[in-house]
């Protein structure tokens, strides 16, 4: 049976992590990532796993030995969240371009300056691009339940790229949630075992990793990143299908909710769609068809499902916990900008910043936002395309 | 040599085939090109231990002419080079001329 617990999103990924024991980890503190390491290492030291833990002087010198212990052979994890992702940066495209399966929870944190700790989706969003996939989650359990599904994803012998699993700071990552912890045997069955393509300590075989590669082979490698993209979100539907199989709970590439009969609908990652679901069912109770949808894997974005998923409304706003400064919209926007534009029909769309720096999402910004959807329907325009809400100014 | 297309390649450009480094000539990196002089070459072997690359040839003991497929022209081996009474047994000349 599993044990319905009471605990944080930090707590719950510490204890998917414990479940698989990955061979290697090699981490560095930075909050509000620091208590699931802080977790996993006493688990270490207490023997709760066989995992050798890495002792690094920053994110840059943990991602680095990530790479090389993944190169060796091993099954490797790290966390990290904002500076600490920022700092990795040069090493997650070595990580992706040597197609390592590196697991990494991102306690999503503002970027500074001005210095900040709290939720916000900066660091992802910054490193959303560099070859990794990325899976965003809104609760404990969906950041539990994808942590355990990114190895088996990145894994994947027709993968092999590793995967961040986020999740809001603060947000979720500290405060108690109820949710679902499954039986050590199921979760170590589920992951099975880890076996590298081509491990550096194979003597038998002598490989060499990170070779120069220029002109005559650089842009074949990137098409070759580009094609295995485009295969990941197979894989997840596949390992999505298995998961519920074992557990009874359903994912896709992305959540929708109430969206099929919808007219307004609105876009959001992580924790601020659980306040939007529920001012959906008030605005719903009122007569106004709103739906949600949530998108789970963000990179590769599946930009084609989405797109059909969307296309019907009347209406769209989506919601950034992240600018992208010159880039005039948030990045989110961005993408779903480029779902829609592929389709024939599309609805009209605006682009609303919240909740930067862990601001509170409050169930007023969600009918604030709903309000205006039901306006730009009655009016046809779209009052303005971006704007931040819940600022002072 | 025919290149590769995208689909033929080891996933993270992992190198399976152990020594293949040779097959990558970097010759045409050159824009100084060693000289090797004999009559001013005393055999210190001088040249072939600070070669970063394998352009230096030895066989039985005693050097011979340099393999061009690999000497990228750094002049390592000119500047050590302590030649015969002053005379240098290596000098960089440049390229095309």
């Amino acid at each position: 049976m599993p044990k319905i617990v009471a605990v944080t999103g930090n707590e719950a990924v510490a204890e998917a992590l414990r479940q698989v024991d990955p061979d290697v980890c090699a981490a560095y503190p930075i909050t509000p990532q620091t208590d699931i390491m802080q977790r996993f290492s006493s688990f270490a030291s207490n023997c709760k796993v066989k995992t050798e833990m890495i002792l690094v002087e920053s994110e840059h010198s943990a991602m680095s030995a990530c790479v090389g212990a993944s190169a060796a052979g091993g099954r490797v994890i790290t966390a990290t969240s904002s500076q600490g992702l920022a700092l990795m940066w040069e090493i997650l495209w070595i990580a992706s371009g040597d197609r390592l399966p590196i697991v990494m929870p991102l306690v999503n944190r503002a970027l500074s300056a001005p210095i900040n700790i709290h939720g916000d989706h900066s660091d992802g969003m910054g490193a959303r691009d560099c070859g990794w996939i990325q899976l965003w989650s809104e609760n404990a359990q969906e950041s539990y339940d994808n942590t355990i599904q990114a190895f088996r994803i990145a894994e994947h012998m027709d993968i092999r790229l590793p995967a961040m699993v986020c999740l809001d700071g603060f947000i979720i990552s500290h405060s108690i949630n109820r949710m679902e912890y499954l039986e050590d045997e199921k979760v170590k069955n589920f992951v099975g075992d880890f076996k590298q393509l081509n491990p550096l300590l194979n003597i038998e075989k002598p490989v060499s990793y990170g070779p120069l590669i220029l002109t005559d082979y650089y842009m074949e490698y990137r098409k070759a990143h580009e094609h295995v993209m485009s295969k990941v979100p197979g894989v997840v539907m596949q390992v999505a299908d298995e998961f519920e199989k074992m557990t009874g709970r359903k994912y896709g590439l992305f959540e929708t909710y109430r969206l099929e009969d919808a007219e307004v609908g609105i876009v959001v990652l992580n924790s601020a769609a659980g306040t939007t679901k529920d001012v959906i069912d008030d605005f719903r109770a009122k007569g106004i068809k709103a739906g949600l949808l949530k998108p789970r894997l963000y990179r590769p974005f599946p930009y084609a499902q989405v797109g059909e998923a969307l296309k019907h409304l009347k209406a769209v706003c989506v919601l950034d916990r992240a600018d992208a400064f010159g880039g005039s919209f948030g990045p989110l926007f961005m993408d779903i900008a480029s779902s829609l534009y592929i389709q024939d029909k599309k609805p009209l769309m605006f682009n609303r910043i919240y909740g930067l720096g862990g601001r509170d999402y409050m169930p007023d910004q969600a009918e604030l936002v709903l309000n205006e959807l039901a306006e730009t329907v009655k009016t046809g325009k779209v009052k303005s395309v971006k704007e931040y809400i819940g600022v002072r100014e | 040599m025919k290149l590769k297309g995208w689909k033929e390649l080891t996933p993270g450009a992992v190198v399976t085939e152990p020594g293949s480094s040779k097959k990558f000539k970097t010759g045409s990196w050159r824009a100084f090109k060693p000289k090797w002089i004999e009559e001013n070459c005393i055999q210190c072997l001088f040249c072939w231990i600070y070669c970063p690359d394998m352009a230096v040839k030895v066989k039985d003991g005693k050097r011979g002419e340099f393999d061009y497929d690999y000497c990228k022209g750094c002049g390592i081996c000119a500047l050590e080079c302590p030649g015969k009474k002053g005379n240098k047994a290596i000098v960089m000349e440049e390229e095309g001329k």
